[in-house]
Parts: C-alpha cells; sequence; structure tokens
C-alpha cells in the first residue's frame, strides 16, 4: 500500500515496505540523493532529515513512521542556497570532501531554530552526532556562529521589510 | 602514497607527459560521445588533439579540466588557480570537468593517472602554467592577426585582450575559433612569480556552493536509467572463499532480482539498496574460510615481535651505530608499536557500471584511473581504450579509494545483469574489508654521550609491504622504502645511524593510508627523539633545534610553531605540552599541542594544536590551512581511538560505535602558520597526519611521566 507523505512540501506517494527505511527512499525511490548514507545505525549523522522540524536519522526511521508528516532534506532549504546556514557555510568555506556537510548542515539548521545565539559548548552537544572525518570541525563551530548572526540579520530584515509594507498600508489607508 | 618506490617501475619522462599535455591544450576540445554535453558552442579541434586542459567557449566560458580526484583536498581549485594564473581569464568564468582515463593525464609521480603521495600541486604546477599561458598567446596571437598589430603591443586582463593604442577590445570567446586554428605554439614562457595575482591569495572553494545544497555527485549518488542495486557478501576471513550457498531466501525477499556468484563473493542484486541488503541478510553462505582463520592481534603482534632479532634490508646507514652505542654513556633500547586501521571515510566505498558488447562505463570515486580502466577492461574483456572512467566527487579517499576491488566488483555484475549497476557497501563492509594501514613493530636504540648529546641511532621495523602488495616486484632488496619513511630519515645531525626492514606478512590486505608510513613511523620517531632528550636531560625543543643544524626546513617550521606556541613560557597549572617534527612527501611540518589530564577519569583532553608547514611556494594559502587543520583531525583520531583488531582472521570493529573518530565535542583549537618559501610547490594533503601523534603522546609523558609506545592511547596510559 502506498505510503504519503510530504518532501520539501511537495506530496510524495511511495509504494515500498512499510520498514524500508527514509532514507533509501529518498535516495532510490524518490531520486534525491543530497541525503547521505554514512553508517546505518544512527551513529555518523550524515543522514540527518527534518520530520515535523526535529533532526531525525533517516537511515533507521520507516518509512511507514513519516506517513501523512512532513520531510525536510538538504534539497528543501533553499532554492537558491540562500538559507543563513547555507550562506555562513559558504562564506566560511566548511566543506572539504562535503559528504558530511548535508547532515551537518540539516543539524545546525535545527538547532538554530530551537536556540537562536548557541554557545560553544551548546554547538558541541548538538553537533557531536555528526561526523567528519575531514576534520571541518573548527569551521562548522565558526559557521553556526555565523549563521546565527545571518538568521537574526534576516529575521530583523523580513521585520523591517514588515513594517515598511504595515507602513505603506498606514499611508494608503489614511490617504483614501 | 609515497612516490619514491613507484617512480621506478613505470615512469614516462615528464618532459614527454608535459609535452604531451601541450600539444593536446585546445582551445575548443572534442571527447568522442561527449560533444553533446557541450551546452556552448565551441570551436572544435582536430581529433588529433583529443584530452586537453582546458577550453575556452566562443561564449566566453572557461572550462578547466581537472585530472586529479577531489576527495576534500582541494585539488579542483588549486588546479584552476595555477591554469587561471597563465591563462588571465575572468575567475568567474571558469567552470570545473573531471577528466576521462587518458595517457594524457599519467601523473609523472606514478606513471599513471592517479591521485595520491601529496603529489597533485606537485606534478600539476608545470603542465597547468604550461597549458595556461599557451592558451593566453594563442588567443593573443589570434587577436593580434585579427586586428594586424604586433602581439607585443596587445595585452590580457581577465578573459579580455585589450590593444590599447587603438582602443580595441576582444573577449577570449571572440578569438576562441581563430585561435584554434593556430600552430600550437612551444615554449612560451611563464609568468615571472613576482607577477601573481592568484597564486598565494587566499581563495574560496569552487566546489563548496555544491556541497552546501545536497548537488555534489559522489559515486554514491550516481544514477542511471534502468539502474540495479547491488550489495556483496563477502568472507569476514581475509582470503577466504565461497563454499556454497543457497540463494531461495534471498530471491524471496521484495525486490531482489537475482543472486549470483562474482570473485569476491555473492552479490545480491534487487531494486534499490535497501532491498539488496535485505537480501544479503537472508542468504545462506557457506565460506571456505583459508589459511588465515586462525589469525589474531596476538598472534600477529608476536610475529612481527619476533622479526626484532633478525637483520633486515638496510634502510640507512651513517657511521658505526653498533659501537657508538657499545662504547656510548647511556644506552636506551625500547620497541614500539602501531595497529592496523581503516580509512573510513564518510563516503562508502562503491561503484557503478554498465558493461554492454563493445564499451563499459565505470562511475566510481576513484583515485587512480587508469588502474581502474585496467581492472574494468581485465573483468570485461574489452580493450581500456573501450572502457570509459567517470570520476565523481569523492567522499573522502585517504587512499582507500586507490584500490581497484569496488570496480571489480560493479564491472562483474554489470556482466551478469546486463543492465547498468551500483554497488554499495555497507558501513560494516567498508570497516571489515578495507586495505589497511599496516600493523607495525619496531626497536629503536639510542646512544648517549657524557654530555647528554645523542651519538647514536638504530632502528629495525617489521610490518607488511604495502608496495610488493599492490605492485609486486616493485621494490629492491627486499626494501620498501614506505615501510621505513618517517623514521629511517631522521633529520638530526647524529653521527652513527642505522635502520633496517624485516618484511613481515601477517596476511591481512594493507594499502596506503593518509601519510603511509610516516603515519606510524612518525610516532616511533618523534617519540623516541623525546626519549632521548629526556635521558640526556635536554628540553625536547631545544635538542631538536640544535640537532637540525643540516636540516633547514625542518629548522624553520620548529621554530615557528614553538614560537607561536609560546615554548618558552610556561603554562596554566595543569597544562603540559608537546612537540614534533617531521618531513612527509617533500614538504615539512612542525606540531605543539597543548593537554590536560585527568588522570582518575583516565582520559587526556586536547586543547591546542599549534602547526607550522613549510610547502614550497603556496598555490591556496586557505586550503593549506584547511588541510593542515584535516590531517591534525585525522592523526588525532589514530592517536585517540584508531585501532583495527583481529580475531578469528576477522575484523572485530564494524562501524562508528567500536572505531570511534574524532568528534566535535573533542575537536580542540587549531593554529596553522605557513613559512614563506619560494621552492617548488609541494602537497599539504597528508603533512600534518604524522605528527600529532608524537607531539600529543610526549605532552602526555610530560603530564604522567609514562612513556605511551603502542597505539591507540589506552586508559592505563594516561592513570
Amino acid at each position: 500500500m502506498a505510503i504519503q507523505f510530504i518532501v520539501n512540501g511537495k506530496p510524495q506517494s511511495v509504494d515500498v515496505p512499510p520498514n524500508m527505511p527514509l532514507l533509501w527512499v529518498l535516495r532510490d525511490t524518490l531520486g534525491m540523493t543530497g541525503t547521505k548514507f554514512g553508517c546505518g545505525m544512527a551513529l555518523c549523522g550524515a543522514c540527518t532529515v527534518h520530520i515535523e522540524g526535529e533532526p531525525t536519522r533517516s537511515c533507521i526511521t520507516p518509512v511507514s513512521s513519516v506517513a501523512g508528516k512532513k520531510v525536510m532534506t538538504i534539497e528543501g532549504l533553499s532554492p537558491d542556497r540562500s538559507h543563513p546556514v547555507q550562506r555562513a557555510w559558504i562564506e566560511v568555506d566548511v566543506p572539504q570532501c562535503g559528504y558530511c556537510q548535508s547532515g551537518q548542515i540539516m543539524s545546525a539548521v535545527a538547532l538554530l531554530a530551537k536556540n537562536a545565539k548557541p554557545s560553544d559548548p551548546e554547538i558541541d552537544d548538538a553537533m557531536k552526532g555528526n561526523i567528519c572525518r575531514c576534520g571541518t570541525y573548527q569551521r562548522i563551530r565558526e559557521a553556526v556562529h555565523r549563521a546565527a548572526t545571518l538568521q537574526k540579520a534576516s529575521l530583523s530584515d523580513r521585520d523591517a521589510t514588515e513594517d515598511a509594507l504595515n507602513e505603506q498600508l498606514v499611508e494608503a489607508g489614511g490617504a483614501a | 602514497m609515497s612516490a619514491g618506490t613507484i617512480e621506478g617501475i613505470n615512469r614516462r619522462s615528464f618532459l614527454k607527459t608535459s609535452a604531451a599535455g601541450a600539444a593536446g591544450l585546445v582551445i575548443g576540445f572534442y571527447l568522442p560521445g561527449r560533444s553533446e554535453a557541450l551546452a556552448e558552442p565551441v570551436a572544435m579541434m582536430p581529433a588529433s588533439s583529443l584530452n586537453a586542459w582546458m577550453r575556452i567557449s566562443t561564449t566566453d566560458a572557461v572550462t578547466i579540466v581537472i585530472d586529479k580526484s577531489e576527495m576534500g583536498q582541494g585539488i579542483l581549485t588549486a588546479l584552476c588557480m595555477i591554469a587561471a594564473e597563465e591563462l588571465d581569464c575572468d575567475w568567474k568564468r571558469i567552470t570545473t570537468e573531471f577528466a576521462p582515463a587518458a595517457k594524457e593525464y599519467f601523473n609523472p609521480a606514478f606513471g599513471m593517472q592517479g591521485t595520491g603521495g601529496s603529489s597533485s600541486v606537485r606534478s600539476s604546477w608545470d603542465p597547468m602554467r604550461k597549458a595556461g599561458a599557451t592558451a593566453r598567446e594563442m588567443l593573443l596571437l589570434a587577436a593580434a592577426a585579427e586586428w594586424k598589430v604586433d602581439k607585443s603591443t596587445c595585452r590580457t586582463e581577465n578573459g579580455i585582450i585589450y590593444h590599447d593604442a587603438s582602443k580595441r577590445t576582444v573577449t577570449y570567446g571572440g578569438v576562441a575559433q581563430a585561435a584554434s586554428k593556430l600552430p600550437v605554439p612551444q615554449d612560451v614562457p611563464l609568468k615571472d612569480p613576482k607577477k601573481y595575482r592568484i597564486i598565494g591569495k587566499a581563495t574560496k572553494r569552487l566546489d563548496t556552493p555544491d556541497k552546501v545544497n545536497g548537488r555534489a555527485q559522489f559515486g554514491i549518488d550516481v544514477r542511471e536509467p534502468a539502474m540495479l542495486y547491488a550489495v556483496v557478501a563477502r568472507c569476514p576471513v581475509f582470503g577466504g572463499k565461497v563454499a556454497s550457498f543457497d540463494a531461495t531466501k534471498a530471491k524471496a525477499v521484495p525486490g531482489v532480482k537475482t543472486v549470483t556468484q562474482i570473485s569476491s563473493g555473492i552479490a545480491v542484486v534487487a531494486d534499490n539498496t535497501w532491498a539488496a541488503m535485505q537480501g544479503r541478510r537472508a542468504l545462506d553462505v557457506k565460506w571456505d574460510e583459508g589459511p588465515n582463520a586462525g589469525a589474531s592481534s596476538e598472534t600477529i603482534s608476536k610475529l612481527l615481535a619476533d622479526q626484532m632479532d633478525k637483520t633486515g634490508a638496510e634502510a640507512r646507514k651513517e657511521g658505526d651505530a653498533t659501537a657508538a652505542l657499545g662504547s656510548a654513556a647511556q644506552k636506551i633500547e625500547v620497541v614500539y608499536e602501531a595497529p592496523y586501521l581503516a580509512h573510513a571515510t564518510m563516503e562508502p566505498i562503491n561503484c557503478s557500471a554498465n558493461v554492454t558488447a563493445d564499451r563499459v562505463d565505470v562511475w566510481a570515486p576513484t583515485q587512480f584511473q587508469t588502474m581502474a580502466q585496467g581492472a574494468a577492461a581485465k573483468v570485461s574483456g574489452l580493450k581500456p581504450e573501450n572502457v570509459f572512467i567517470h570520476t565523481t566527487y569523492l567522499g573522502g579517499g585517504f587512499g582507500r579509494k586507490a584500490g581497484t576491488d569496488f570496480v571489480i566488483e560493479a564491472v562483474e555484475i554489470a556482466k551478469a545483469t546486463g543492465r547498468p549497476v551500483k554497488v554499495t557497501w555497507s558501513r560494516e563492509d567498508d570497516m571489515r574489508h578495507d586495505y589497511y594501514r599496516p600493523a607495525s613493530y619496531a626497536k629503536l636504540a639510542g646512544g648517549i654521550g657524557a654530555d647528554g648529546w645523542p651519538v647514536a641511532w638504530t632502528t629495525r621495523v617489521a610490518c607488511p609491504s604495502i608496495m610488493e602488495a599492490w605492485f609486486p616486484g616493485s621494490t629492491k632488496n627486499n626494501l620498501d622504502t614506505t615501510s621505513v619513511e618517517g623514521v629511517a630519515d631522521i633529520p638530526y645531525s647524529i653521527p652513527n645511524i642505522h635502520c633496517d626492514y624485516v618484511r613481515t606478512e601477517p596476511g591481512i590486505p594493507v594499502g596506503f593510508w593518509r601519510s603511509v608510513g610516516a603515519s606510524q613511523n612518525g610516532f616511533f620517531s618523534e617519540c623516541f627523539m623525546d626519549e632521548l632528550a629526556a635521558a640526556g636531560k635536554k628540553d625536547p625543543y631545544e635538542l631538536r633545534r640544535r640537532m637540525l643544524d643540516k636540516a633547514p626546513r625542518h629548522l624553520g617550521v620548529l621554530e615557528l610553531a614553538a614560537q607561536k606556541a609560546g615554548w618558552d613560557k610556561p603554562l596554566p597549572a595543569g597544562r603540559y605540552r608537546g612537540i614534533a617534527v617531521l618531513e612527509a612527501f617533500q614538504s615539512y611540518a612542525a606540531q605543539v599541542v597543548e593537554i590536560s589530564v585527568d588522570r582518575k577519569a583516565r582520559t587526556v583532553k586536547v586543547h591546542r594544536v599549534v602547526c607550522a608547514v613549510d610547502v614550497g611556494r603556496v598555490v591556496n594559502p586557505a586550503n593549506i590551512v584547511m588541510q593542515s587543520e584535516s590531517a591534525i583531525v585525522y592523526g588525532l583520531s589514530s592517536a585517540l581511538y584508531g585501532e583495527i583488531s583481529i580475531a578469528n582472521g576477522r575484523v572485530v570493529q564494524t562501524n562508528f560505535n567500536n572505531y570511534k573518530v574524532l568528534r566535535l565535542d573533542a575537536m580542540p583549537t587549531i593554529e596553522v602558520y605557513i613559512v614563506p618559501s619560494e621552492e617548488k610547490p609541494t602537497g599539504a594533503g597528508e603533512l600534518s597526519v604524522p605528527p600529532v601523534v608524537p607531539a600529543l603522546c610526549n605532552a602526555i609523558f610530560t603530564a604522567t611521566g609514562k612513556r605511551i609506545r603502542r597505539l591507540p592511547i589506552r586508559a592505563e596510559d594516561l592513570a
């Protein structure tokens, strides 16, 4: 029986065994290869996606458990690398081989959604489940801090835009 | 991978290779079957000049052909920087593509196309500059001819040719067609390094944007129409084979298409990777475990230790070390031991292949295209020129992806199924069927004079030979230089030095592991140097400094690291530090590691690593820093946790729970400093792995008074 869920805002229906891990459904069935296979045991974090906003290891997540839920993968963060975490990763030039970075970025996005200004120990704690064999850890820390700043700026930009729009509306209302 | 011994095997002269490169240098470039992939119109060159280094389209796009594998070490960006410096093109218009397997791309360090031994910048430095300069010259000549002016009155800047006197300009693309019809000029002069505007400037990686949105394609991401997915059941004991198998239950797993025996075991082929894995779980296989079934870490360790009384192949002899040891005021004799190590690249081993009657396509995260091509040709029965190697990004390589085992499997399965097939290794497959960093055992003896200065040093190393495993017959007089690099070549002014090597083969597959022999020999030699310092009551930095009087580049990095670390200043209470200096692949690194030890909890924390490197002229300083950081983390993982152990002929470790690696919460602060140099550029990808291990162990000695002579560092070493 088909299992339905939403990936990056798009409804998907897959006819696969219910215990098939979400990782392989994403990669082999849906052809979304940005999410990586690293260990198959939730030990390395390369397969991290968000399920209803929660960072989750897709390699041990049966696809049946996401039925009706919202899944976000690295491909869904932004259409143009404009997510604050992606921008920070580019600014700090974090990736080397890059293989673990989808998972690193998804973990960082989840961290910053809950904690807008994490300290080093908070970053370590949230990100220690993501292994990087190229050893980009120092840059990951730096980039998470940078992303926190960018995220704050983009939030206040949005506020400013909304304020400006409201003002225009008020002005328009006043003129009428 | 060490270039030292392999160069002699099948070495093509550098000039010949680079001449072929120059002849293949084209503006507009054609590969059979690939022209349809070109998005933009290009000026075609005659078929005699296939396989170039770069092409310039008539719409100004510059494509740099990357003949080295990008596995994280930043070579893609470095090669573009070298080419663009001479080509003087617009950096923003550069795109890249990975080269096919072809003789034109043979790496002179190996006599074949391949990436390893920190040889990429070293080997591409001349051909890439020549290619860029020659292309620029042809574009200039074409513009000058069109304008009917002297070439010397034209200049280039950022992809545009200017004739200032007549205020005329043309882009490179505007004359690409005309330039492609010119004869290729020979011996075009190269830029004066003083005028470099790209080389030496910290430059962002060109591959980063595709590595933050999931777009970068690794081998494991390859998808072809009608592709099948396979996993392989391999004998857990090295050298074992299939005795019998029953595929009934495996074939009953939904999605499993076929089960077939191949040379490495039993392949389970399915609609998707997970179904293949489930099928393998259901498969019944009986193994003939062969002669290695009794091997264990204990038997291997004993075998290596037993070699210490034998005389080995002489790797170095200066003075009379035996006599000097006999008459020294003080003599120290110790043994050191290092375990097998797995590479554990984040991207597990994988390969895709499609075999038809007249061609083989292989999509692989390979470090060695020529070997992959040869292996695929042999398996398929086709000629190498009918084997097309499509190199993807590598999710880490570290030497593991130099192998052809995964290519052979993919081609065998694709041949058997008649469909494109992707073979994926699980983490457990990857961990238990690696080509491991050799386990090694060494006896070191040192003599110290009455004044406390070392007068003699002998080393005997026993370990398996990587070179004989990979290239049988390539070593001379039973001496594999990769087995002793890092200890035979100690740079210290000690009058009596002897080193020999006893080749010992315990039957576990071995291979090139990031920094190769120096990864274990650097631990032996630089920890032993510390032992000599302590015995002679010398400061370990001061002793090294004094004894490096004939090794200026070692001395340069040592002094820089010590200065930046504040070696002459006291540390806060509870902090300790150690130092080490080593050469690897013609580059030099020194590190100071700062730690604290909790002796009750038996744990060590690494707080800070100060690293100084000398890699000759620097192409991309940002990348030198990144590679130093990367190598230090790789080395720390090995020292703190790394061990592949053997029981009943099998690898005990399976995944990241029992083969631990450094994680973010154990990450120290790393500072990297570069010694300015105008020497020829050399590599940085492996350089900083070896010193961090002894520097850490030497720091632990200052904290605990205990020498660590066997890796990895164990809880009891910290009590």
